[in-house]
């Protein structure tokens, strides 16, 4: 694979596979949401993440060119060659942290997907564009349910300062830059994520005042996710779930 | 479907004389086909057995989505899982609407959702049952829901508006729903051995009581005759089940699976299938409570709605707030 169609890959894996774990954890909350209205949006959520890791990972196996099909890479891979940031891989906690992890990571694909739109490569700019109308609605839906449940109770507005404190260290990853970054960016597929930070900050500051929650302060970032280097441990116990059957039963039509 | 067992708030069914000049007018509709709308004078009794029916219905729904939400996160293909997916996110939909023609009637969803809580309603027996393998599922769009699309079918036709009105739609989604179950499960039927294996697992575990969902046999239905008259209930549970089994028996034999129950055969007097009187005293445990997942259900769902009690009250408190703001700000 000529290197430049290996960062390709990689960035591909990177959008694809965000969008494959977060719709994971999203569908893990299928029947147990606090009214059934949520029930509805959680899984509609989780459906669209789903439907976007078809197009990410489906294109990301034909520049792999060996064959493979999005659900090879969704089902065949181990933790180590996944490469979504590890925001998306956290365990859900309460309704709280997962509308909280939502919104952070809606807001992020916002502002990606608007750039994303105008890519060099065709391919990359007709998924974005499917992809950024469902985004859209998912971060007005997102950022309406944290700053109803900020600006909410005295308990409600406690959980998601809670939940914004836990999450906050995995955002920076998001906006992180490396070598595949710099090669997207030179030849006009993907921005450098490091230049999306601003509009984020201002999407994300506007709504967490709003919600009347308080951004922490440390500039610390967990990361290792979507260069593979270090996963979280939760990512293994969500694909010993995701993949047993495949795993188990190999080579098999469903 | 998924109305068992409606207990019909009656003392019996009315000769026209003793009826009253009200009752014998709302008979009248109901004799002509026409629908009963929520601000029609209604028996009481009546709108306390729609009240039961529908709330049941819509509860049968909510509950649903566990046994098929237990394979979501182990869908074997990305399709799988976003048909799964969206399955349940229409079984969903169903119990609002279900809640909402409930409504209708003067009863609210939270009345409703507390008593399932304090076990003063039920939902469908069917499931109490465990998915255990991923066949299951595709047995639960063929065969449940091939079932209550049966029993559904019937009830577009029922006397209460709003309750039909949901029927016609839920129906067009439930048949979806039987169409993709039956195809997973001839990809598992005709795939390898240990996927043919699951298949028959699934059939031979969930054939009885897919039978069951329709209510115990005529003659042991003490309910039905008020319910016949009233036309809320449209078709007796014998011939719906009779129904389900014609339509089901040569898909199952499609499949290449052996028949769940050795008394199944077509007769060709009757016209129908022969087939084996289920376990009627399982179906009575389960009602009762002491099916296989009764407990984990119904603790699943307690869950869910007392864990997210904060949500609720953040974002009522946040509507309220917002109310109080616009009101000053004018």
């Amino acid at each position: 694979m000529a290197a430049d169609t290996e960062k390709l890959l990689q960035f591909l894996l990177r959008t694809g596979d965000n969008t494959l774990v977060l719709s994971h954890r999203v569908s893990e909350w299928c029947g147990h949401s606090p009214i059934l209205e949520e029930d509805i949006a959680l899984a509609n959520t989780a459906l669209d993440l789903i439907g976007q890791a078809q197009m990410w990972l489906g294109y990301a196996a034909q520049v792999q060119g060996d064959g493979k099909s999005a659900d090879d890479l969704a089902f065949l891979r181990d933790a180590w060659d996944f490469r979504n940031v590890l925001l998306c891989e956290l365990p859900n906690g309460d309704f709280g942290r997962t509308l909280l992890r939502q919104f952070l990571f809606d807001a992020y694909q916002s502002v990606l997907m608007g750039r994303l739109i105008k890519s060099s490569d065709e391919t990359v700019a007709g998924i974005a564009a499917k992809a950024s109308k469902e985004v859209a609605y998912h971060v007005e839906r997102s950022a309406d349910t944290v700053v109803g449940l900020g600006d909410g109770t005295a308990e409600s507005h406690k959980r998601m300062q809670v939940a914004l404190d836990y999450l906050w260290p995995y955002v920076g990853e998001m906006f992180e830059s490396d070598a595949v970054d710099t090669a997207m960016a030179e030849a006009g597929i993907a921005p450098d994520p490091a230049s999306l930070r601003a509009d984020f900050d201002a999407l994300v500051g506007r709504v967490l005042a709003e919600a009347t929650l308080t951004r922490p302060d440390s500039p610390f970032t967990h990361k290792g996710g979507r260069t593979g280097r270090m996963h979280t441990e939760h990512l293994g116990h969500m694909l010993a779930n995701m993949q047993w059957l495949q795993r188990a039963y190999p080579g098999c039509e469903w | 479907m998924y109305a068992q067992m409606i207990k019909t708030a009656s003392n019996g069914v009315k000769s026209r004389d003793e009826m009253s000049p009200e009752e014998r007018a709302f008979q009248d509709k109901i004799d002509n086909d026409i629908k009963i709308e929520p601000r029609d004078w209604m028996p009481d009794d009546y709108r306390k057995t729609l009240i039961r029916q529908i709330g049941q219905h819509a509860h049968s729904e909510v509950v649903g989505q566990l046994p098929e939400g237990n394979w979501i996160t182990r869908a074997p293909t990305l399709e799988r899982k976003m048909i799964l997916l969206a399955k349940v996110q229409d079984e969903a939909g169903h119990g609002l609407y279900l809640y909402s023609a409930a409504e209708t009637l003067g009863v609210t969803r939270d009345d409703m959702v507390e008593m399932l809580h304090a076990g003063r309603m039920k939902y469908s027996s069917i499931f109490n049952y465990p998915t255990l393998n991923w066949a299951d599922i595709g047995a639960v769009g063929w065969l449940v829901d091939g079932a209550a699309i049966v029993n559904q079918v019937a009830l577009q036709r029922t006397s209460y508006g709003p309750y039909s009105r949901a029927m016609i739609r839920i129906c067009k989604e439930e048949s979806f729903h039987a169409r993709q179950g039956y195809h997973a499960i001839m990809k598992m039927a005709f795939g390898t051995p240990e996927q043919k294996r699951q298949a028959q697992d699934a059939v031979n575990r969930l054939w009885f009581p897919a039978i069951m969902m329709f209510g115990p046999n005529d003659s042991d239905s003490t309910h039905s005759e008020q319910s016949m008259a009233w036309k809320i209930k449209v078709k007796s549970n014998d011939e719906l089940r009779q129904q389900f089994v014609d339509q089901t028996v040569p898909q199952i034999e499609y499949l290449g699976l052996d028949l769940p129950d050795p008394g199944i055969k077509w007769n060709q007097e009757r016209g129908h299938y022969d087939f084996s009187d289920p376990d009627w005293s399982e179906f009575f445990n389960v009602i009762k409570g002491n099916g296989p997942c009764n407990v984990d259900r119904m603790n699943a769902r307690v869950k869910a709605w007392e864990d997210g009690q904060w949500v609720r009250d953040g974002l009522m408190e946040h509507a309220r707030k917002k109310a109080a703001r616009k009101v000053a700000a004018e």
